[in-house]
């Protein structure tokens, strides 16, 4: 049953086809087969899954629960979780033991869904490959040589290796979709503020967004249906109806219009990952969809924005990682000084340092305007360059990645080639927009990913589409071999 | 645009991180390819563009001034590196 999807495992819980302790016991014998070739988990919480599916087994017994009462998920280990190690990847907080709940992980919890485990990421979620994690890096169950992408590898290759059928995942440039793409799963980052960030360690606060992964559209939409919704414990979270994410995945598609920004199927573009989006556009074409050319003019300046704005916003939240509350602490500290800096210099890991100090020198004094003021002006222009587009299309299409996975080692000592990795995903997080990745196919052997992108809070329409073109391909329920 | 150690060690320390010598030209080369990717800003013109700080065009919510938060002081202090008597400890500021 590990090859099932949520929606398929919820008939069959529904049916007493199986119990959710049956169901759990099968995915963590996978985990601790698996696990150890993949990395992809960094805390397994067997005995907790197995009380909270032995109580969702009694919910359902007594006529209660949700349709999601007795999955098992995985949590990315940034989401904090009452009583359990929450590390964000990181030494700095190898010893932290949340004491409380996410309220994303609080919302799983209420609708009965089990936890599994916190899954392994890039440190404090910051890269495109999960090879920065403490923890060690992810492998991509479609060929252990390769990354599984970032920062939600850890998830990404959970899901697909089924170890376990959905997961949930951040993106702050990427780190949702570019990973689901890398791993032929299906990941959306919906609209910034959709999804509470309470609880979930903060990276760059005006970009992560909360999200989803799964093997299908439908499964993304049940598992958004708990995870989205006003936080009032999240000062950005968005006051916005929730819609019923599932009634609409079967509307008809053939009114919709699909814009192709040129600057997303320009140079750099593997020519093998551009047949298969070409491919599956053209499916899009048979399915009623009309395809139109647009331009996103700014969209070749949100990498330079973006390593401006998030480093600037990570030196300022990683500043509590002080040394002295919680986390790790230097031995044997001479001063307050040297207490903060060798606990942070040992605590973090260098691409973490790196993003701090490119922060920290663009706020310095003197340097505000040039870097932090102009990055702002572009985010500006980006945004507008999306708002132009959508007076025109319903959706925009384009690869993922400009890549399939990568082999490990290849990039992790070349910050900048490694950043160029979310080249088509970091100009929706500096506009705030929803976006997923559908598998489409594979090139060299490895999947390929289509990006979606939608105007704000369409998270139904992109479900939608997504949908319909996984009713009418098969690359979604594709199996690594050997997992 | 150049990073040189003396610079990496000035940011260090503005950014509180411990960095040692031996790091510092890693350091020097890696920050500056970074500030050389994001100088590809300047190739536009920004001049009266209104900078966007926030994706959604919301205003700050505020809330009435009333405490939301039980007292949870023994078990947040359970996870810190060192507490005396309710306090955290650090190593002593004032002689």
């Amino acid at each position: 049953m590990h090859d099932k999807t949520i929606a398929q495992l919820s008939a069959g819980l529904a049916a007493g086809k199986f119990s959710s302790a049956e169901l759990v016991r099968a995915l963590l014998e996978r985990i601790e087969r698996f696990n150890g070739t993949l990395n992809a988990f960094i805390t397994v919480t067997a005995d907790q899954a197995l009380a909270q599916a032995q109580a969702a087994d009694q919910r359902r017994a007594a006529g209660q629960g949700g349709p999601l009462t007795g999955i098992p998920i995985a949590h990315k280990d940034i989401f904090c979780t009452l009583g359990v190690k929450t590390s964000c990847g990181s030494r700095m907080l190898d010893n932290f033991i949340a004491p409380y709940n996410a309220t994303v992980v609080e919302k799983f919890d209420a609708a009965g869904v089990v936890m599994l485990g916190k899954t392994n990421l890039d440190e404090f979620a910051m890269g495109s490959s999960t090879e920065t994690s403490y923890y060690g890096p992810v492998r991509n169950p479609w060929d252990l040589d390769a990354v599984p992408g970032g920062s939600s590898g850890g998830s990404a290759a959970a899901v697909a290796a089924c170890l376990a059928p959905g997961a949930t995942g951040t993106d702050t440039g990427g780190s949702i979709r570019q990973p689901a793409a890398l791993c032929g799963i299906t990941g959306l980052k919906p609209t910034y503020g959709r999804v509470s960030r309470w609880g979930m360690i903060a990276y760059a606060s005006s970009l992560d967004q909360g999200g989803a992964m799964a093997r299908s559209a439908e499964d993304v939409a049940l598992l958004l249906q708990i995870m989205a919704g006003f936080d009032p414990r999240d000062s950005t979270s968005a006051e916005q109806p929730v819609p019923d994410y599932g009634a609409s995945l079967n509307d008809d598609i053939r009114d919709l219009t699909i814009g192709l920004p040129k600057e997303y199927f320009g140079e750099g573009l593997d020519a093998d990952v551009a047949r298969a989006i070409e491919d599956a556009i053209a499916e899009y074409r048979k399915l009623g969809a009309t395809v139109k050319d647009i331009s996103l003019p700014n969209a070749p300046l949100a990498i330079p924005a973006y390593y401006v704005i998030a480093p600037a916003e990570c030196s300022s939240n990683l500043a509590r990682f002080d040394g002295v509350r919680y986390g790790y602490r230097c031995a044997e500290p001479q001063d307050l000084l040297d207490l903060y800096t060798r606990s942070r210099g040992e605590g973090f890991g260098s691409e973490v340092k790196r993003r701090i100090m490119i922060g920290a020198y663009a706020l310095s004094a003197g340097y505000y305007d040039a870097y932090y003021l102009k990055a702002q002006q572009i985010r500006r222009l980006i945004s507008e360059d999306f708002r132009k587009a959508f007076t025109e299309v319903d959706v925009i299409m384009g690869p993922s990645s400009p890549t399939v996975a990568f082999n490990l080692g290849e990039k992790v000592d070349d910050p900048v080639t490694m950043y160029l990795s979310d080249i088509y995903t970091i100009a929706v997080n500096l506009a705030g927009l929803p976006g997923m990745s559908v598998p489409v196919g594979f090139a060299k052997g490895r999947p390929v990913g289509l990006q979606i992108i939608g105007d704000y809070f369409a998270e139904a329409r992109l479900l939608n589409v997504a949908h319909r073109y996984q009713q009418a391909s098969d690359w979604h329920t594709r199996v690594p071999a050997g997992f | 645009m150049s990073l040189g150690p003396e610079e990496v060690k000035k940011i260090a320390y503005l950014a509180r991180l411990a960095v040692s010598e031996d790091d510092v030209p890693a350091y020097a080369r890696n920050l500056s390819s970074i500030l050389d990717l994001v100088a590809q800003m300047n190739t536009v013109d920004t001049r009266g563009i209104e900078p966007l700080a926030h994706p959604l065009a919301m205003t700050q919510r505020l809330r009435s001034d009333e405490p939301t938060e039980p007292d949870q002081r023994t078990l947040f202090q359970g996870i810190a590196p060192q507490v005396e008597a309710g306090l955290y400890l650090v190593p002593k500021v004032i002689e």
